[in-house]
This record gives structure tokens, C-alpha cells and sequence, in this order.
């Protein structure tokens, strides 16, 4: 039975456990006594959980477990002479024993590989079996534990409510697991280009050209490979400057006219219409600068005598600064309407105009949300990935020119892992390095963020 | 006490001296006014410019030119086996019946040059364009019917006045023969300009003039639903346990951290844990929607955590109260009345979250749903591709016609988008309680 229809054939059965202790505990209230400890649905619910719960777990348990198994067990296939050579070469030999299971098979293959293979498809058929009538009799026994635990002293609603309690605190722990994850991932893949490339050579390095290994042994990529990130932090900074230089001015003043200037209407339409520049995603906002606003600039570049390059970082800043003008703009307006009324009164009672008011009492009151917004903003900026994927180039220039095409951290992850990979080669390890360096920056700037509002924040009443 | 005395003005001398500054501060206040109005200007004119040049290109991109003319559909040539099924009409001679039929619209062109010219007007789709017609209407065979083939995107160029006619012809790409031919059939009204049916019914092609979004679309559905059956009862469930259930301590404030931290982690990123966790360390195979969409269920878990926290929290002490003093248990209390209260809030945030999945690119692209796949997925675990990502393939290509496609790919999305924003606004509209 396949995966699939065993874990519905367990579902059935705790649905038919359910069934089964719900009717059991009306019977025997009937006969005994009248009073229950919990609601009736209770005890169907903790037959039904009884029976599904534990096989389930055992399901997910032997179905990843079995390939680790077989794993392990296909190793005695292994001539002596394959476990002499690396690791690399036992991976491809394993390679061809997964071809040989999947009916791929390409040319002559070596007899001891295919008997591997005959050998886990053999295991695989076995372990199928093995697997159904294990889960199903785990199942069918579990259902048949909770069914006799079923009789009116039994406190089915708390046995049933602790089970919810355990699923609420799994699964706020998936926010714990998902991190875990993602600096798992990201910082072992970097260990193992650390250990290739010296970190000095690539914190420091001033020049990006990554190859692969096969084209430098083959002597056809031309010079060796450096990694060094600078040009591309110099990129991804010199973009996101240009796309603060857009969305600073025109995200605080948006907010500061809606939240002190216009009247509700306005308010109410302004408002809207500028969060669906939030909305509108990141593929639409590259297609954008890649298709208007990069011949634009360059026409425009060259009608006023400038070399620009067709994939300008301007046109990829300005875009992006399009982007976070919402960003800044909501965030803003929140900071600046938390800000008493009393303090805009005190102004005003003094004399000041509106906008004396705004400059002199209300900003200053509300500055570290501002700043803590435009921070927010650089690290949205600094991750964003589809308008430098599609707008920004490749080439890694040392550059502070907004006219020149530099490249970006994100669009350099992009490029490195979409298609085709060679694993272990120092390329596909680089952009797991640069994911580290972007998770570590991005964060570091949240958390700069946080302490700013932390350590300014003025408590009104 | 000494003081120093400060020269206190006459209300009078205090008077003048404001009077005389007023001028210049009122213009300063009418200046700051126009800069906020200024900077909204500017916000909303991208917002237009952004739009209609979507738009623009779009809407004429949801349309294509099509040639109409009839075809003799020879039961011998087209089912040489006579059983009309897929198999024995794949072995008929479509392309030498539409060649035929085209031929004789043309005035029966002589020579292998003007023939050529001829046969660059049609899609080279047609034949399986006709033979689907029959597969669907048998009763066809034999007789001479008027059919509606595609034309080939470099004409669908020409036809929208892209290609200028007057430029030499060795720098066009379509010949003047070709022109010729395609002014003979648009002066017999035989050429149409109408919603394209490759657009919603196609599917990934690299030719422009067939391609169409329906596996992208299907695509995304398979991905939005696995990450909406993950992320909704997980993030409800962490929001309940953190808002009602926890205790205040340090692993509670870590869990509270985590999830802020992860709202502020680059997208990108979460593709390369996908890409290292699912696809390297499970082998789960490329492409495929159930990893996509587990990739941004994780994405899209704070948003709906956080939104859900606070639907929990506008949930007044009160009802708690009222329902734990009439008996019923903690867990009672939070499933039959906080959340069903807060369910509005908790839809909300979750239709924005995958909203955000929706238009989300770059995570995908590292799972490896960039791949040319022509096939519509059938589930979860077929290979497939996104609407996000068909537009940012379709945006590489060359082809003029596919910058008209990706536009009416856009409209798309963004339609669907503000569907799935309008409904939240609603939702939360009509069901919102002010306790």
C-alpha cells in the first residue's frame, strides 16, 4: 500500500473507532449510571485519537527511516575497491543504484550495481508490507486500548484536551524548528566553503568571478575563480541607497500630510491606493524597471550625453524605491499618530503654525519610529530579490556610479542556484556563504531597529 | 538673587515683530503643505505609470491576431485509420490539409518562395490546433469547414503596427512576400483580432503565439492549497498557545522572537532552506508544488501568527470569563468561543499571507519551479510551475509578442490579488465587532 492510502486507511479506522467508543460510553450510561465525566463525543474522539495518533507517527517514522536503512544495508554491495575511493565516488556509484531502482538505466551497467538495485527494489516490496501491517495493527490495537479504557469514570475530556494542549505547543515550536532550519542549512553549506575559500578572501576580496571547478580543470573558463563579496555588498548598497533616496522623502511626507494635513476622505482614499504599491508583487515591479524604466533612464542618459548602462543600478533603485514608499509611509504614519494631541496643543497655544508645530514638536516626538522605519526599509531593500534578478545584471563592478551595472547579493544567490548545480563545488557553496552574510546583515538591522525604538521611545499618557 | 534681566517687549513692540515674521511663516507653512502633497503626487503618478503601462500593454496582450479560412478535412488524409481516436488522427496529414486550405485562400501561390512565405503566415501549432477541434467534434469529418488558426507571432507583431513596413527588408523579420500575403487575407476580412484562447487555455510554449498560463495557474492553485492547509491551523494554533496558554517564561519569549525574526528574513532565504532541507537532505524531487508550497507556508506563518495574536487579543477578558464561570474548560473557553470570535481577524491575515504567497518569486525559483514544464500538473507532486515565475520566464524571453503575454500574465495575477485584498477588506468589514 502506498503511503497515501495507508494513512487513509488509518483515518478510517479512527473514524470507525470514534463511531465505535461514542456508542459504547451512551450504551453504558444507560446501563450504569447516569452521570458521565465528559461529553460523550469525548470518548469517540480520544478512541478515534487513540487509533490514528501513534500509527500515524509510526508511519512517518518507518517511511523515512526505511531509506536510511537500506542505505546502510546496500553498503555490502559495495566492492572494496569503490569503498577505497571518496566519498564523491560512492555518491555517484549510490547515483547509478537509485538509476537502476527507478528503471533508468543507460548503457552497460556493472553487475554488482545492478544487484543492488534488484536487491533495494527487493527491499523496497518487503518493506511496503512490513510497513502496512505494522501501522495498520498499531491502528486497529491503539483503537482497541482507548475503546476499553471507555466507561464513565473516565476522564476522556482532559485525556483529549491534553492532546490538543501538546499539538498547540508543537506547533508553536515549528516558528523555533523553521529557524533552526534555515541558519542549519545556510551555515553548514558556508563551514564547507570557508574551509575551500579562506573567510579573509571573501569578506575582503575585491573581485567576484566564480566558476566552476570542471570549467577551471578544464582550463576553458579563463583564470582562476575569486570570490571576494565587496562589489557585491557594494551593489546591493549602492541600490538600496538609491531606492532610499526615492522613498524617504516621498514615504515621510506622504505620511506626514495624511496624518496631519488631509481630511478623513482623503485619508481614506490616499491610503488605500498606496498599499497596493505594497501589494503589487516584487516579479512585477522587475519587469517594470527592466522593460520602462531601464530604456528610459538610458534614453534619457544619452540624450544628456552619459554612458548608461542598459541595466542601470538606477533603474533598479528607483523601482525599488517605488517599492517601500508603502513601507515607509504606513510605518511613519503609525509612529506620527501616536503622538498626544496635547503635544501638537501645547504648540499651537504657543503660537506655532501647523507646520512648526510638525517640524519642531511632532517629529522630533515621533523621530525614532521614524528611523527605526527607514532601517526596516533598508533591510527590505537589502533582501529583495526579483527587481535586481530582473533589472540589476550580473557583473560584478566595484562601482559607486548609479549609471553602471552592478550586481547584487540576492540576484547573485539566484543566479548561482537556479539551474544547473555542480554540489560541492565551490560556486554552489558561495551563494550559500552570501545567504549567510544577507541573513546576518538583514537581522542585525532588524535588531538595531528594535533597540532604537527601545532605547528612545518617550512613554506619553 | 541676582537675574539677569531679559529686555522684556512692549506687547505692542511684540506685536510688530510677529506681524512682521508672519508673511514669511505662512509661506513656509504653505511650502511644507506643498511638499507633503507633492510627495503624494509622486507616489500616486508611480502608482498610474505603473499601472497603465500595465495595462496598456496587457489588455492588447490578452488578444491575438487569428486567420480565418476553410479547410477541407478529407477523412483518408486526416484518419488514414478511420477510427478517429488521438492515436490514428496523429498519423494524419494535418499540416497538408491547412496548407492546402491556405493555398487556395492565397490564390494558389506558385513557386517554393511565395510558398514558404505562405506557410510562415500560420502558428506552428495548427495541426494540433485543427486536430483538437476534430477530437472534439467528430461529426466535422469530411466536410469543409471555416476555421480560426493562429497566426505566427512575428506576423502578430506586424499586425499590431510594430514591425514598420516602410524599414528595408533585409532588417525585418518578415519578408515583403509575406506582407503581401497578409494584407491579401486582412483586405478579405479573413484576419480577426479577438481574446486569445492559447492566453487561458495554453500552456508553457516557447512559441509566443501558443503560449498560455493555464499550468501556471493550475500550479499555483496546488501551491496555495498546500501552504494554506499548513500555515492556517499552524499559525492559529501558535497564536492561541502563545496568547492564551503560555506561560510568561524564557522559552515563550524565544518562540516570540523567533517568529518576529523570521518575519523579517529575505524570501530568497527561505528558498535556500527549501532547497537544502527538502530537495537535498529528503530527496524530495524538484519543482513540485507540495515543496513549494511548504516553502511558503514557513513564509507566510509569521504574518498569519501575528495577525491571529491580535484578533485573539481584541477578544474582550468578559467572554473569557463568562465562559469559564459557567463551567467550561480552558480548552472549551478557546474553541467555542475566543476563536470562533476572532475567526474574522484570523481569515483576514490569512488571506493576506496568501496573498503575499501568491506574488512571492524568489523562493520558488531555488526549489527549482523555473523549469519548462508544458505539462499541466495533475497534484501536488507533479512538476509545475507558478504564475510569478511563468511571468519572470516569460519576461527573458526575446519575442516581442511575449512582452504583450507577460503583460496580460500580470493583469492576471494582479486581478487575482486584488480579489484576495478586497475579500479580506470585506470580510473584515462585515464581520469586525467593536466590543
Amino acid at each position: 500500500m502506498s503511503t497515501t492510502s495507508l494513512a487513509l486507511s488509518v483515518l478510517i479506522i479512527g473514524a470507525a473507532y470514534f463511531y465505535l467508543g461514542q456508542r459504547s460510553i451512551l450504551g453504558q450510561r444507560v446501563a450504569t449510571q447516569p452521570r458521565l465525566n465528559s461529553l460523550p463525543h469525548f470518548y469517540g474522539i480520544w478512541t478515534g485519537l487513540m487509533a490514528t495518533l501513534p500509527a500515524m507517527g509510526l508511519l512517518a517514522l518507518l517511511s523515512i527511516g526505511d531509506d536510511i536503512l537500506f542505505r546502510q544495508l546496500v553498503k555490502d554491495f559495495y566492492p572494496p575497491e569503490v569503498l577505497a575511493l571518496g566519498v564523491m565516488d560512492q555518491e555517484i556509484a549510490f547515483a547509478k543504484i537509485m538509476n537502476v531502482v527507478q528503471g533508468i538505466i543507460f548503457g552497460e551497467v556493472d553487475p554488482w550495481i545492478q544487484a543492488a538495485g534488484e536487491a533495494w527494489i527487493g527491499w523496497q516490496s518487503r518493506a511496503v508490507q512490513i510497513i502496512s501491517a505494522l501501522v495498520l495493527a498499531t491502528s486497529v490495537f491503539g483503537g482497541l486500548v482507548g475503546y476499553r479504557q471507555v466507561n464513565p469514570s473516565f476522564r476522556a475530556r482532559n485525556k483529549v484536551e491534553r492532546v490538543i494542549h501538546w499539538f498547540l505547543i508543537l506547533s508553536s515550536t515549528v516558528a523555533i524548528i523553521t529557524t533552526i532550519g534555515i541558519v542549519m542549512s545556510v551555515l553548514f553549506e558556508s563551514i564547507r566553503f570557508f574551509k575551500l575559500i579562506p573567510p579573509q578572501d571573501f569578506l575582503l576580496g575585491l573581485e567576484w568571478n566564480p566558476q566552476f571547478e570542471g570549467a577551471e580543470r578544464a582550463g576553458s573558463g579563463g583564470g582562476t575563480a575569486t570570490y571576494g563579496m565587496v562589489p557585491m555588498f557594494v551593489g546591493t548598497f549602492l541600490i538600496s541607497t538609491i531606492a532610499l533616496v526615492v522613498a524617504v522623502p516621498t514615504g515621510l511626507f506622504s505620511a506626514i500630510y495624511l496624518a496631519e494635513y488631509a481630511t478623513p476622505h482623503v485619508r481614506g482614499i490616499v491610503k488605500p491606493l498606496l498599499e497596493i504599491l505594497a501589494g503589487v508583487p516584487t516579479v512585477v515591479y522587475g519587469f517594470f524597471a527592466a522593460l520602462t524604466v531601464a530604456p528610459f533612464i538610458r534614453g534619457l542618459g544619452q540624450s544628456l550625453g552619459f554612458e548608461v548602462a542598459s541595466e542601470s543600478a538606477l533603474a533598479a533603485g528607483l523601482v525599488m524605491g517605488i517599492m517601500i514608499i508603502p513601507f515607509i509611509s504606513s510605518l511613519s504614519d503609525d509612529v506620527i499618530n501616536a503622538v498626544p494631541q496635547s503635544l501638537r496643543d501645547a504648540a499651537y497655544g504657543l503660537g506655532s503654525t501647523k507646520s512648526e508645530a510638525v517640524r519642531q514638536v511632532v517629529l522630533p516626538a515621533a523621530l525614532p519610529g521614524i528611523v527605526a522605519a527607514v532601517i526596516l526599509a533598508v533591510s527590505r531593500a537589502v533582501g529583495e530579490t526579483m527587481i535586481v534578478v530582473m533589472a540589476a545584471g550580473l557583473a560584478a563592478n566595484l562601482t559607486f556610479n548609479p549609471l553602471d551595472a552592478v550586481t547584487t547579493v540576492t540576484s547573485q544567490i539566484v543566479t548561482i542556484l537556479v539551474g544547473d548545480q555542480e554540489f560541492e563545488s565551490a560556486k554552489t557553496l558561495s551563494a550559500f556563504a552570501l545567504a549567510l552574510m544577507l541573513i546576518i546583515l538583514t537581522l542585525g538591522l532588524n535588531f538595531f531597529a528594535l533597540q532604537i525604538v527601545k532605547k528612545y521611545r518617550e512613554q506619553y499618557d | 538673587m541676582t537675574e539677569t534681566v531679559k529686555s522684556v517687549l512692549s506687547p505692542h513692540e511684540a506685536a510688530v515683530r510677529v506681524n512682521a515674521s508672519l508673511r514669511q511663516r505662512n509661506s513656509s507653512e504653505t511650502r511644507f503643505r506643498a511638499w507633503g502633497m507633492v510627495a503624494i503626487g509622486c507616489a500616486l503618478s508611480f502608482l498610474v505609470l505603473l499601472f497603465t503601462g500595465i495595462l496598456s500593454k496587457g489588455i492588447p496582450g490578452m488578444q491575438q491576431h487569428y486567420v480565418t479560412f476553410d479547410v477541407v478535412l478529407e477523412k483518408e488524409r486526416l484518419d488514414p485509420q478511420g477510427l478517429m481516436t488521438p492515436e490514428s488522427l496523429s498519423s494524419g496529414d494535418f499540416d497538408g490539409v491547412i496548407r492546402d486550405g491556405l493555398y487556395r485562400a492565397l490564390g494558389n501561390p506558385e513557386g517554393r518562395k511565395k510558398k514558404k512565405a505562405a506557410r510562415s503566415i500560420l502558428s506552428s501549432g495548427s495541426s494540433q490546433r485543427l486536430m483538437a477541434h476534430l477530437i472534439d467534434n467528430p461529426s466535422d469529418i469530411g466536410k469543409t469547414i471555416p476555421f480560426k488558426f493562429a497566426v505566427d507571432d512575428d506576423i502578430d507583431t506586424f499586425l499590431r503596427g510594430m514591425i514598420d513596413r516602410n524599414t528595408p527588408e533585409a532588417d525585418r523579420r518578415i519578408n515583403n512576400q509575406v506582407i503581401a500575403f497578409v494584407d491579401q487575407l486582412e483586405a478579405r476580412g479573413q484576419v480577426s483580432f479577438e481574446l486569445s484562447d492559447y492566453l487561458f487555455f495554453g500552456s508553457a510554449s516557447r512559441d509566443a503565439e501558443m503560449a498560455g498560463i493555464k499550468g501556471a495557474l493550475v500550479g499555483s492553485i496546488f501551491t496555495l492549497a498546500v501552504c494554506i492547509v499548513i500555515a492556517f491551523p499552524l499559525g492559529v494554533a501558535t497564536a492561541v498557545y502563545l496568547e492564551e496558554i503560555a506561560p510568561k517564561n524564557r522559552i515563550t519569549e524565544i518562540i516570540e522572537i523567533n517568529i518576529n525574526n523570521l518575519a523579517a528574513v529575505p524570501s530568497v532565504v527561505f528558498g535556500i532552506m527549501g532547497l537544502a532541507i527538502f530537495i537535498v537532505t529528503f530527496g524530495m524531487p524538484r519543482s513540485i508544488p507540495l515543496v513549494g508550497g511548504i516553502v511558503l507556508a514557513l513564509m507566510t506563518l509569521p504574518t498569519i501568527i501575528i495577525s491571529s495574536r491580535a484578533a485573539i487579543r481584541a477578544v474582550p477578558p468578559s467572554i473569557r470569563d463568562a465562559a469559564l464561570g459557567i463551567g467550561a474548560s480552558k480548552m472549551q473557553t478557546i474553541f467555542h468561543h475566543v476563536v470562533p470570535l476572532a475567526m474574522p481577524g484570523m481569515l483576514t491575515g490569512t488571506i493576506i499571507g496568501m496573498a503575499q504567497a501568491l506574488g512571492e518569486t524568489a523562493p520558488l525559483l531555488m526549489i527549482g519551479m523555473v523549469a519548462f514544464i508544458v505539462d499541466v500538473p495533475a497534484g501536488v507532486t507533479d512538476p509545475g510551475t507558478v504564475l510569478p515565475v511563468q511571468i519572470f520566464m516569460w519576461a527573458d524571453f526575446a519575442e516581442r509578442m511575449f512582452i504583450q503575454k507577460t503583460s496580460a500574465a500580470i493583469i492576471v495575477l494582479l486581478a487575482f490579488l486584488i480579489t484576495m485584498n478586497a475579500s479580506a477588506i470585506m470580510l473584515r468589514k462585515k464581520l469586525e465587532r467593536r466590543w
